[in-house]
């Protein structure tokens, strides 16, 4: 299998082009800047579009419009362009229109810093704009899982029609590693409902308008039935070490690599531990979770955030074990040792739960 | 039975809801007509922003977008950058791309984005009962303005047709009115040179209708016309303020 040796950001834009994005339109930030570079560069050639837009609120509209029409469609940003972008989102959740939006978080509130973190984990799951709506949201922890994910981020936009994010951290963006493409394809799905002129069939209208609360309520159930059914179906977590697991750690994105590490460590010492690793955010994988709690004694969730994804980890596991909480912020990436100082605090010094 | 006069096709049959007196419905009556005329029903998508002209949506009968208050624009560039073949117009009142989505239509201009906009300025907020604009006058009594709109405070009027005119993107941009029979005919033809202009691939094209919002401006429907006539044709230059050569006649 030939395999390239490629930054995070750039593996994401070749695995887009390569699963078929046929429209680019974004606004350059860092950390996701090779992502428009490398569009600007490639997609053109190879027979897509690519427009900087005056920025991330044209962007996210450029792409509205674009997926209406029923093209594959692509944005990246990060942090504060995302928020710029919310109201866009609410509307594409709406119309359920299908795009990919990737977020290489920086870290905030406000202008923040460029260093990785997670703290876009609420923005990205709860809504982060208004209204009851929800993204697909996909968290990559290596460079093939950048390109890999954001393959099937397009598949599952289409399938479901609903934006899906891409959540990784600075890290994942610019970090390199090997990549192989061989597993990437195009798939084509049917929309009958995109605007592409009326040419022999009734006119096409999406719109979120609605005046009437008995048929708001009526959207709003068709929307809520569509979530419930992507929370049964995509529940998606990658075990790792976790068969004879007296102890879970918890983490996603660049946390997960350094747990794997943390788990090595703790195995070598004896201690029979394994990493959770949510790979889709939203849904959160609440279900792979029920079968480890009959014999799980504690969790430890690992994060570069004040205590996001602890709260669906809390959820998922409904008090029956208890939950301690590692995380680093600001830039500051959690180290092994720390993790490892921790858990044994935690776990097998007695020490405070949280 | 000589059939004298037909509906355009143009639009569906869903009833305007528009104001008794209000000029929205003949705007909208107006780019029907051309749209059949150059036979685009088939091939046209159109995209709202927010405000009384949302409603079009329902009206024209053709593809279209519902977007956000503003962003039109962007959404035509998604729409006509994923289908270049196709014919994109935009629906927007004053409030929508004057003040909230100026960032857009100047970008949409000054890409030469291969679009049509049509912007119905009638000098305050409609659907939100009647505030001030950047459109609104000088001395104009608005629910935000209530003692007239004073420049120290607000500013001045924005006659954005004037200001996109220096941009090498805008292609043809025309400001016209719908008050008259004469007019209407004017207004027609901007509407088909318009449309021209992106079908030829010229660039971005934009048509200002002055209108009347007589609901807000607290007059009749007569009266409505006078006021637009008397205060808003001095105000924004009209005619056609940007044309490509080979339209002239
Ligand atoms: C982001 C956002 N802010 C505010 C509004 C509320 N709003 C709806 S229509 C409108 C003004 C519309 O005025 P205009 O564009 O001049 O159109 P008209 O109704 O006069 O035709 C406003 C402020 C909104 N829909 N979205
Ligand atoms: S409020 Fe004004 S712009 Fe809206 S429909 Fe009534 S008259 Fe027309």
């Amino acid at each position: 299998m030939e395999k390239l040796f490629m930054k995070g950001n750039e593996a994401l834009a070749e695995g887009a082009i390569r699963a078929g994005c046929q429209l680019y339109f974004g606004y350059p930030i860092t950390p996701s800047t090779e992502i428009i570079e490398y569009m600007a560069a490639h997609l053109s050639k190879r027979g897509g579009t690519f427009v900087q837009s005056e920025s991330e609120v044209a962007a996210i509209y450029m792409v509205f419009g674009a997926a209406g029409s029923g093209q594959r469609v692509m944005t990246a940003s990060s942090g504060l362009g995302i928020s710029l972008m919310q109201e866009g989102l609410s509307y594409m959740a709406a119309n359920e229109l299908p795009a990919v939006l990737v977020d290489i978080m920086r870290t905030g509130p406000g202008l923040g810093g460029l260093g990785p973190t997670q703290g876009d984990y609420f923005q990205a799951t709860k809504g982060g704009g208004h209204g009851d709506y929800h993204l697909i949201v996909l968290a990559p922890d290596s460079v093939q899982e950048m390109a890999d994910l954001t393959a099937t981020a397009f598949d599952l936009a289409d399938g479901y029609r609903n934006p899906v994010m891409i959540l990784a951290d600075a890290v994942l963006g610019q970090m390199m590693e090997p990549v192989s493409f061989e597993n990437i394809h195009v798939h084509t799905y049917e929309k009958p409902w995109a605007t592409t002129g009326a040419k022999g069939r009734q006119r096409n209208l999406i719109t979120s308008y609605n005046l009437q609360n008995e048929t708001g309520e009526i959207k709003a159930i068709h929307l809520e039935h569509k979530y419930q059914a992507i929370q049964e179906q995509l529940q998606w977590a990658e075990s790792y070490q976790t068969e004879d697991a007296e102890y879970l750690l918890v983490a996603y994105g660049t946390s997960a690599r350094v747990c794997k590490g943390v788990v090595h460590a703790l195995r070598a010492t004896g201690v029979k531990v394994g990493l959770l690793r949510p790979i889709a955010l939203w849904p959160f994988p609440t279900q792979v979770f029920q079968s480890y709690l009959d014999h799980v004694k504690g969790y430890l969730v690992v994060e570069m955030s004040a205590g996001q994804m602890i709260e669906d980890v809390r959820l998922a596991i409904q008090h029956q074990a208890p939950v301690s909480f590692y995380h680093r912020q600001g830039g500051m990436v959690p180290q092994q040792e720390e993790i490892v100082a921790q858990f044994n605090r935690v776990f097998l010094e007695g020490g405070h739960t949280s | 039975m000589r059939v004298l006069f037909e509906k355009t096709q143009a639009l569906t049959d869903v009833p305007f809801h528009y104001c008794p007196g209000c000029t929205h419905g003949i705007v909208q009556r107006v780019i029907g007509e051309i749209l059949e005329e150059l036979q685009l029903l088939e091939k046209t998508v159109g995209v709202t922003g927010v405000g009384c002209g949302g409603f079009s949506e329902q009206y024209f009968n053709v593809d279209f977008q519902g977007s956000a208050h503003g962003r039109a624009p962007a959404v035509a560039t998604g729409i006509k950058r994923a289908h270049p073949e196709l014919i994109v117009f935009t629906y927007q009142g004053d409030g929508d791309m004057v003040s909230i989505g100026m960032a857009e239509a100047i970008h949409a201009a000054a890409r030469g984005e291969k679009i049509t906009a049509f912007l119905v300025n009638n000098s305050n907020y409609g659907m939100t009962g009647g505030q001030m604009a950047p459109t609104t006058l000088i001395g104009q009594k608005t629910s935000t303005s209530p003692y007239g709109r004073q420049s120290e405070e607000s500013g001045y009027p924005v006659d954005l047709p004037a200001l996109l005119c220096n941009l090498k993107g805008a292609a043809y941009v025309a400001t016209v009115s719908v008050d008259t029979p004469a007019n209407v005919l004017k207004a027609k033809r901007a509407v088909r040179l318009a449309f021209k202009a992106q079908i030829e691939g010229l660039g971005f094209s934009l048509v200002q209708f002055l209108s009347t919002c007589p609901t807000n401006w607290g007059l009749n429907p007569v009266d409505s016309i006078e006021w637009m006539q008397e205060h808003m044709f001095p105000e924004f230059q009209m005619g056609e303020l940007k044309c490509p050569e080979t339209f002239r006649r």
